[in-house]
């Protein structure tokens, strides 16, 4: 039995009050930012940065609207990045959580190699090499708290529970918000573990937002990756 | 708030108007949402798109400072379309009322106007000339049928019967269709059992007309007949998490305690200051329960002075300061006075006055008069360390500062109370750092040392010696004492109904309080909250009452006596029956015989008063009932509100700073009865070519107030790093500003340098037939942190000019221009 999150962007008022809990509860550094014409900040998700608020502006037909979107690791039921590094001791699955863990190992691994293989462009590098991204919180899943960034969040848009169960209330949400919003879908629900429930056309949120729409689908891109692998160590070791 | 937190979730329709709930009060969103699930409409009205405009159903811009004419569109929608509850506004308003024969509006002004050259009020009125008609027993006359031409409501629909769709159009900017259609949604609230909620902050009150943005919102909710219901009332939501708690222990200089009237130079004896401010009624259906204000305020002298305070010494009353009358004593004049060398000694405690208050070049300057100051708060800021601020010259300051470190709320004791009037007793986590102390016992020290220099003599050293200052427990400040004390005690044995209350034992509530000084209340409002039961703040019972509505009576306390919804008894009809039977707030259950009722029993929440419904169930009137609103001298909600200083009626005058040369609903430009401080240092320039944008500050959900506390934390930093200016694509386009760039925002008053935001979120407005552009900037930062210095307070810009009423500052409304560097 896994995990899921259900993150229900019907909800989100932007607030980033996960963002923030994300970072205290792993103790990441803050980044040096600026403002760059826009609330959005830090300006990716980085090594120190493993969740970020997606702000977006869209104008159709004269109507305004301003879209958020809480970005993370999908822990993907396959995981690619996990199929790609094949060492257990750096990209692992915890079977009880479902949670896809990078450790210190990843360092030992090719970084833009896992990176290239994530669907959702979610992995990040520090200097030397070593990635990291959502851990799903499993230090605090394992001991029966929900995740940080769930636990903070004052609208309901974030939700985790047994992976079932958040299939449910994400059918149950969809079903219902379908009604105002004749193009709201749930993103990749069969195969990650964070479902997103949207309204708008998902690329409007951002480039990575469902695996299909980036031309990175999962079954494909695995394949070609596994087929290319002997070629592509073959080429970095010999750089 | 009249009503509460939890209880938005039981709206049919929310306007948030004057403020942004979403960004600024995070959590309000789990109540709104959960309201919008069960489909509710939820409307944003705001100068700028912002995040809570971004779930609403109906978004609508504005422009800053035109809110009476959005709203007085509204209520002649409503009258218009008799879209109002006729029973509600007939039985519970002044609706019905005679207004006397010298009440007149005339090219902008109320009757009885007069110049005030000596500033800083433009003018002032003569209220006399606004009074009700009385008959012959002195009740005010009332024409229930709402016909009389002079009756509230035909004066209402007279007043407001300018405000039609297409001149409010060419005063807000708002366009003619999104009017229509807010008017029309939120006018459907008026219909029996649905109800319609405002949450408003800033927005509505930093403005020269502050106090009637309010006043014309709590008009509409009155017509709808949403007062006193579930998901209704009139709620403004607070700027800081013991806002509410602050205001009713009388932070404000114009109240004590429970907003008891401060007494003033001309109340020269005790007697004359409860005749003065003790209102009568003659009226035996009204409660009026201000009536009370002798107990109270003698209550309140026998928990200041103890036993130094008995009848043939006034208790104490003469040992008080009273204010001069007429004088005013906010803010704006302490600092105006500081400015002006009036001031020796300042204490600036938890706040940041450097940053916070309007044209805080002027006060940054006023605190340079100074001979010293006393900083007390977390950190240093940018008011403890203004002699070494932007253009200061340390060496020309003679201030003297001293910083006394607090300790920050979760390492103390004591009680907050929130927006819905909760008190909530929050324990200790962690103990103080370092030598930094909770303001308590800062206090406590303060007090103790300040009677110890009297104790030898000084000028009028009564006032201080004989000061009750018992509030330590093993030498340390207890919080327990306090709470007792503002709850209050008997302080003899007392016999009431044949119940003895022993001397030293706690007031159940208010109603046991008496005026011969046998009883204490530090604040007669919140007697109830601590008794010979317990701390009432400190319970945390889950159970909700029977009406299932979220009142949850039983987790911390409320004010009034545990009361959740005020006005609750507005939400029934005459004879006890709610409006909405769903979502009910009381409901009458007692016991009826050919149909009279012959017991009296209310559900649901604590009602305000326990009397009979108004009506029998065969519609007769009955003796021992009151109006529901007991506050109110007459009974009756207050339509038209005749105590104000601007007005008995709401009218849109233009902010002091505007962009256009003419107010387009009357012949005043600006509110005639307006504040207005000019001194040097108090520049004012409107549809000046210089200072061409409107301009408005607000807040971010990344930052907290000035930024004290925010700006010094890493991760919020992280998210809100700098300075900014929102300004439309359109006049970044005028002004070849790039996105992100940095710029400089000026007004009469100042400069800021700000990185611009260019966003779809603000919109040019067409205000009649001319462009108007508007900008907006975060108040949260300041030259002390982040340590370039380069992100200053906004206030550097806001204008020394307030509110007549509360003379808080038009903040949210005033003329800038933005530059390249």
């Amino acid at each position: 039995m896994s995990n899921a999150f259900f993150i229900d962007t019907t909800r989100c008022t932007g607030c980033r009050g996960c963002q923030v809990a994300c970072k205290q509860w792993h103790d990441l550094p803050a980044e040096e930012t600026e403002n760059r014409g826009t609330f959005e900040n830090p300006p990716d998700l980085s090594f120190s940065t493993y969740k970020l608020v997606r702000m977006r502006e869209t104008e159709t037909d004269g109507k305004l609207k301003w879209i958020f979107l809480p970005e993370q690791c999908r822990h993907c039921i396959e995981p690619p990045c996990l199929e790609t590094a094949r060492d257990e001791s750096a990209i692992f699955k915890d079977e009880k959580t479902g949670a896809v863990i990078f450790t210190a190992n990843t360092k030992n691994l090719f970084a833009d190699e896992i990176i290239e293989s994530c669907p959702y462009h979610i992995p990040r590098k520090a200097a030397d090499g070593t990635l990291a991204k959502c851990d799903m919180c499993n230090d605090r899943v394992t001991n029966g708290l929900l995740p940080a960034c769930v636990k903070t969040c004052p609208t309901g848009t974030m939700n985790f529970g047994e992976r079932e169960q958040m299939v449910s209330l994400a059918q149950q949400r969809l079903s219902l918000v379908i009604k105002k919003h004749k193009n709201a879908q749930l993103v990749d629900a069969d195969s990650v573990n964070v479902i997103y429930l949207v309204t708008e056309p998902p690329a409007d949120y951002h480039e990575f937002l469902m695996a299909s729409a980036n031309g990175h689908g999962i079954t494909r891109h695995m394949a070609l990756r596994k087929m290319m692998r002997p070629f592509t160590r073959a080429i970095h070791q010999l750089s | 708030m009249t009503n509460h937190w939890i209880d938005i979730k039981n709206s049919d329709c929310i306007l948030i108007m004057g403020s942004n709930a979403a960004e600024n009060h995070p959590i309000s969103f789990k109540y709104v949402t959960e309201a919008m699930e069960k489909g509710a409409t939820l409307i944003s009205v705001d100068p700028r798109f912002t995040r809570t405009s971004s779930k609403a159903d109906i978004y609508a811009p504005l422009r800053s400072g035109t809110d009476i004419a959005f709203l007085g569109g509204m209520i002649k929608h409503i009258l218009d379309n008799k879209q109002y509850s006729e029973e509600y506004v007939a039985l519970y308003t002044n609706a019905p009322f005679i207004v006397g024969k010298t009440f007149d509006f005339k090219d902008g002004l109320f009757s009885g106007f007069e110049k005030n050259p000596e500033g800083p009020v433009l003018g002032r009125y003569d209220k006399s000339q606004w009074a009700f008609e009385m008959d012959k027993n002195g009740v005010p006359k009332m024409d229930r049928s709402l016909k009389h031409k002079r009756c509230v409501f035909q004066l209402l629909k007279k007043h407001f019967s300018r405000y039609d769709l297409k001149t409010v159009s060419m005063v807000t900017g708002t366009g003619e269709g999104d009017l229509k259609r807010i008017y029309d949604v939120y006018s459907k609230t008026g219909e029996r059992g649905k109800a319609g909620t405002i949450m408003y902050a800033m927005g509505w009150t930093q403005h020269t007309t502050g106090t009637q943005n309010i006043r014309t919102m709590a008009i509409i909710q009155l017509l709808l007949g949403n007062m006193g219901v579930a998901g209704g009332g009139v709620n403004a939501l607070r700027g800081e998490s013991n806002v509410q708690g602050s205001t009713d222990h009388c932070l404000l200089w114009h109240i004590w305690p429970g907003y008891l009237k401060t007494a003033r130079a001309s109340n020269t004896t005790l007697a004359a200051y409860n005749e003065t401010w003790t209102p009568t009624s003659k009226d035996p259906l009204s409660a009026n329960w201000w009536q009370n204000t002798p107990k109270y305020s003698v209550s309140m002298l026998k928990s200041f002075f103890g036993e130094k305070a008995d009848a043939a010494n006034e208790f104490g009353y003469q040992w008080l300061p009273k204010v001069d009358d007429g004088a005013s004593y906010s803010w704006f004049d302490i600092f105006d006075a500081m400015y002006k060398e009036k001031i020796e000694g300042f204490f600036a405690w938890g706040q940041n006055p450097a940053c916070s208050g309007a044209n805080a070049n002027k006060t940054r300057e006023a605190l340079g008069k100074l001979d010293w100051m006393v900083n007390v708060n977390l950190f240093d800021n940018e008011t403890g360390s203004f002699w070494k601020g932007p253009g200061m010259d340390p060496g020309a300051i003679k201030t003297e500062v001293f910083m006394l470190p607090a300790c920050v709320s979760v390492e103390k004791e004591g009680s907050i109370t929130n927006s819905g009037r909760w008190m909530q007793w929050r324990y200790q986590g962690p103990k103080p750092l370092g030598n930094s102390l909770p303001d308590g016992d800062i206090i406590l020290a303060l007090g103790e040392k300040i009677k110890e220099v009297y104790r030898d003599g000084g000028v009028y050293p009564e006032p201080i010696v004989n000061l009750k200052w018992d509030y330590a427990t093993d030498g340390a400040y207890d919080p327990h004492k306090v709470a007792k004390e503002i709850n209050g005690y008997f302080v003899k044995d007392v016999t009431i109904k044949d119940k003895t209350y022993k001397k030293g034992t706690l007031v159940p509530s208010f109603a046991f309080l008496q005026a011969d000084g046998s009883t204490s209340s530090g604040n007669w409002l919140y007697c109830n909250s601590y008794t010979e039961k317990g701390n009432m703040a400190a319970r945390r019972g889950q159970e909700d009452a029977v009406n299932n509505i979220g009142l949850f009576p039983e987790f911390a306390w409320c004010w009034p006596v545990n009361r959740r919804i005020i006005y609750n008894r507005a939400s029934v009809d005459a004879t006890g029956v709610p409006w909405d039977r769903k979502d009910w707030v009381v409901y009458f259950k007692g016991d009826e015989k050919d149909g009279k009722y012959v017991s009296n029993k209310w559900l649901g929440d604590v009602p305000d008063g326990g009397w009979y419904p108004m009506q029998n169930p065969d519609g007769s009137w009955r003796e021992d009932a009151k109006y529901p609103f007991i506050m109110q001298k007459h009974g009756h909600a207050q339509i038209f509100g005749p105590g104000l200083a601007d007005g008995p009626f709401p009218e849109h005058y233009e902010p002091l700073e505007c962009p256009v040369e003419k107010n387009y609903l009357n012949a005043q430009m600006v509110s005639p009865t307006a504040a207005v401080y000019t001194s040097e240092a108090d520049a004012h320039a409107t549809c000046d070519p210089r200072f061409p944008y409107v301009g408005t500050t607000y807040r971010v959900s990344e930052h907290w107030q000035t930024g004290l506390m925010t700006r010094t934390q890493s991760w919020l930093m992280e998210l809100q790093p700098q300075m900014f200016v929102e300004m439309s694509e359109e006049l970044a386009g005028l002004k070849g500003i790039r996105n992100g760039e940095r710029v400089n925002v000026i007004s009469a008053r100042g400069k800021v340098e700000c990185s611009a935001i260019v966003t779809k979120r603000f919109k040019p407005f067409t205000i009649a037939g001319l462009t108007v552009h508007q900008v907006g900037i975060p108040w949260h930062f300041g030259w002390r942190w982040p340590s370039s210095g380069k992100e200053d307070s906004a206030n550097l810009l806001t204008a020394s000019a307030g509110d007549p009423n509360t003379r808080i500052p038009e903040s949210k409304a005033f003329m800038v221009n933005v530059t390249k560097l």
